[in-house]
């Protein structure tokens, strides 16, 4: 039997008065989003907070709204919404996608967006995505408001930019262009599984040519791997006669997989690079499977 | 160690109870509450042994506090069939399909068909089958499951 060890519980209804938790009980109090993963924690006991600072009745953390050529999802939507949001499906259909891999039903009815990017495990499905689709995290502490780049959130495995005082409030999925399509995909032993290796390939084409290129790895090192040279060498090539084998070896070549009791690293690698290129296709629409539109 | 007077619609019917903050859903619903219709098994999310509905969705009772459910509904195994016994649709195709070998995955699994099918009477084959992944069967009886699944849907042989 696994039992949490006891802990005094707070239920915050503004942001401020989770902060102010947060802020008095420094370094030892928690944020419990969905608790899909810090419950279990608690329960083996390798969280052990005196404060747990619960901010599901915050209203304003939740929802998806259209902001500045971006979508923005408060942190504590659940990620059963981000599933069949209407907004997320017609500008963020990648992460809809990538919702599909994360955990089950029951635990996506729970679990919520920003508690995955705040956990920033680096199996997952949601910080891979946002790397590649240029995701903006927004902050708050009681010293303000703060946004911080996909590219500088994750600092290591469950490490991320945020401090102790602050709390992710709100993601932002800037658009991409009119036509790109994301896709994500990825090996795992059963479904709801972490991946072994995952990969979200987001390409945006104009006059038959990639006009911009995103590409992460999840599984594949200690944070979610941005390939920038694979971007690179997608981004102003043609569609036709594009070599994505010889890519496929420059995206692997941007990752750190490591052996563990599921998979080598060498492993990893290999199906990584079978991957590549069926998912790239797919990202081109020419592929066979979603076709995600955006 | 904080403490909370916290009131929960179990089945329809509200208990109270003093609780810990550390108190998980599924031991107030079966400890506090004497409800012990709905099994633990791993106790960190894996296994959905635990699932009860809250306010309508199949959630895991092991992975929520007991004082997060203050004020709201949930549904147990206990609150499935009618007030006479008559088993629901679910239960029945249980029975019928031999969904069932030991018991003890089965509440957590009645409890996310019962969700679905009564959140939406149209939902897929597929949709099922995919929630139902989220059930661990350690007889490995799932094929029965799987029937139950195509009856709840139309499909049935």
């Amino acid at each position: 039997m696994t039992k949490p060890a006891p802990f005094d519980y707070l239920a915050a209804h503004t942001l401020d008065e989770a902060l102010e938790a947060l802020a008095d009980g420094y370094g030892d109090a928690v944020v419990l989003a969905g608790g899909q993963t810090l419950v279990p924690l608690l329960a083996l006991r390798l969280s052990l907070p005196s404060v747990l600072v619960d901010i599901n009745p915050i209203a304003e953390l939740q929802g998806v709204s259209r902001i500045d050529g971006a979508t923005r999802l408060g942190a504590v939507t659940r990620q059963a919404q981000v599933l069949r949001d209407p907004l997320v499906a017609r500008h963020v259909p990648g992460l809809a996608m990538a919702t599909r891999f994360v955990g089950h039903h029951q635990t996506r009815n729970r679990g919520t967006l920003g508690g995955s990017l705040a956990l920033a495990e680096p199996a997952a499905e949601y910080p891979a995505t946002a790397l590649a689709l240029g995701a903006r995290m927004q902050a708050r502490s009681r010293a303000g408001e703060r946004t911080i780049e996909a590219d500088d959130y994750f600092l290591g495995p469950y490490s991320t930019a945020l401090q102790p005082d602050e709390i992710l409030t709100a993601v932002d999925f800037p658009d991409w262009p009119a036509g790109a399509r994301t896709v994500v995909n990825e090996v795992a032993r059963r479904p709801g599984d972490f991946a072994l290796v995952g990969l979200v390939c987001a390409l945006s084409v104009d006059a038959g040519k990639i006009a911009r290129a995103g590409v992460s790895w999840f599984g594949m090192g200690p944070t979610p791997m941005r390939s920038r040279r694979a971007e690179a060498a997608l981004t102003g090539q043609a569609v036709e006669g594009l070599d994505l084998a010889g890519i496929a070896e420059l995206a692997v070549a941007d990752t750190e997989p490591l052996d563990d009791i599921h998979a080598s690293g060498r492993y990893r690698a290999t199906v990584a690079r079978r991957i590549f290129p069926r998912i790239a296709r797919q990202a081109l629409g020419q592929g066979p499977g979603q076709e995600a539109a955006a | 160690m904080s403490e909370h007077a916290i009131e929960v619609i179990l089945n329809g019917e509200p208990v109270q109870a003093i609780v810990e903050g550390r108190r998980t859903l599924v031991d107030f619903i079966r400890l506090d509450a004497g409800k012990t219709g709905t099994h633990i098994g791993c106790e960190h999310g894996v296994c959905g042994a635990c699932t009860v509905m809250l306010d309508g969705e199949a959630v895991r009772a092991c992975l929520m506090l007991a004082v997060q459910a203050d004020g709201r509904q949930v549904r147990t195994l206990e609150g499935v069939a009618d007030a006479d016994g008559t088993f629901s649709r679910v239960q029945q195709a249980m029975r019928e399909e031999h969904g069932l070998q030991c018991g003890f995955c089965t509440p957590g699994v009645v409890m996310t068909l019962t969700a679905m099918t009564e959140a939406n009477p149209q939902v897929s084959e597929e949709e099922l089958t995919d929630a139902i992944c989220g059930h661990l069967c350690r007889c490995t009886g799932y094929q029965g499951i799987l029937r139950v699944v195509k009856r709840l849907t139309g499909a049935a042989t």
